[in-house]
């Protein structure tokens, strides 16, 4: 499944959404302040948690955690904000993110393994 | 300018490819090193796109979109706690940094090498 047109396209239709649910975030939340991208990754990685924590299909997989919440969620943006922020600011968001990240993380591996 | 409709269209088209091409090298690089790599070459390539003269739909398509969704902070958080709750906290603090470095140095080369090529353009 993973490697067919079908698990291909499941990945790819979730990261439409997950790309656009973002953008709507980020737009939402000004641009350089880098609390859209904070939000996203901390959301994302609570769901994220959620479903590779419980026995979700293959294919719910592929579309929502490989698809959706990664591309939903974003490191690229996260240093770009990070290094935008400078030495200072920047540190203790990378610091925040990382923290508070793997918090959610946590949670949400607890929350899905209850399912 | 670009519309809301079109932005909606570049941000999406460019996060399905970007889903798709992290969806491959996960495919073909086995476990944790995989989410490191895509983490820094995607951000090598919104360094780069930041720095590029590609105009608002640029940003939009290859910026927000593809780099944005070819990278994940989710997965990298997941694989970060299911590591060190696994047992192998060390292995898992190293996974951090190293995405942390990796990332951040790929992202100022990509602003750089731009910047270099694109001198005197703008």
């Amino acid at each position: 499944m993973e490697r067919t047109r079908l698990g291909y396209l499941l990945v790819a239709a979730g990261g439409f959404v997950g790309a656009v649910a973002r953008y709507g975030v980020d737009v939402a939340a000004g641009d350089t302040t880098g609390l859209g991208t904070l939000a996203v990754n901390l959301v994302g990685s609570l769901a994220l948690g959620v479903i590779v924590g419980s026995a979700a299909t293959t294919r719910t997989r592929l579309f929502v955690a490989t698809g959706a919440l990664s591309s939903f969620t974003t490191y690229s943006t996260f240093v770009g904000d990070a290094v935008a922020l400078g030495t200072l600011t920047g540190s203790a968001y990378v610091a925040a993110s990382y923290a508070l990240g793997f918090a959610s993380a946590a949670v949400g591996l607890l929350i899905g393994g209850r399912l | 300018m670009t519309g809301a409709a079109s932005a909606v269209l570049l941000v999406g088209l460019g996060g399905a490819l970007g889903a798709a091409a992290r969806h491959a090298v996960g495919l073909r690089i086995e476990g944790s090193p995989s989410i490191a790599v895509v983490n820094a070459l995607g951000s090598l390539a919104l360094g780069g796109t930041l720095a590029a003269p590609v105009g608002s739909a640029g940003t939009l398509l290859v910026g927000v979109g593809f780099c944005g969704a070819f990278t994940t902070f989710s997965s990298f958080a997941v694989e970060t706690v299911s590591t060190a709750t696994s047992g192998e906290i060390t292995r898992a603090a190293r996974f951090a940094a190293v995405n942390l470095a990796a990332s951040i140095c790929a992202f100022l080369v990509g602003t750089l090498l731009v910047d270099a090529l694109t001198g005197g353009l703008d």
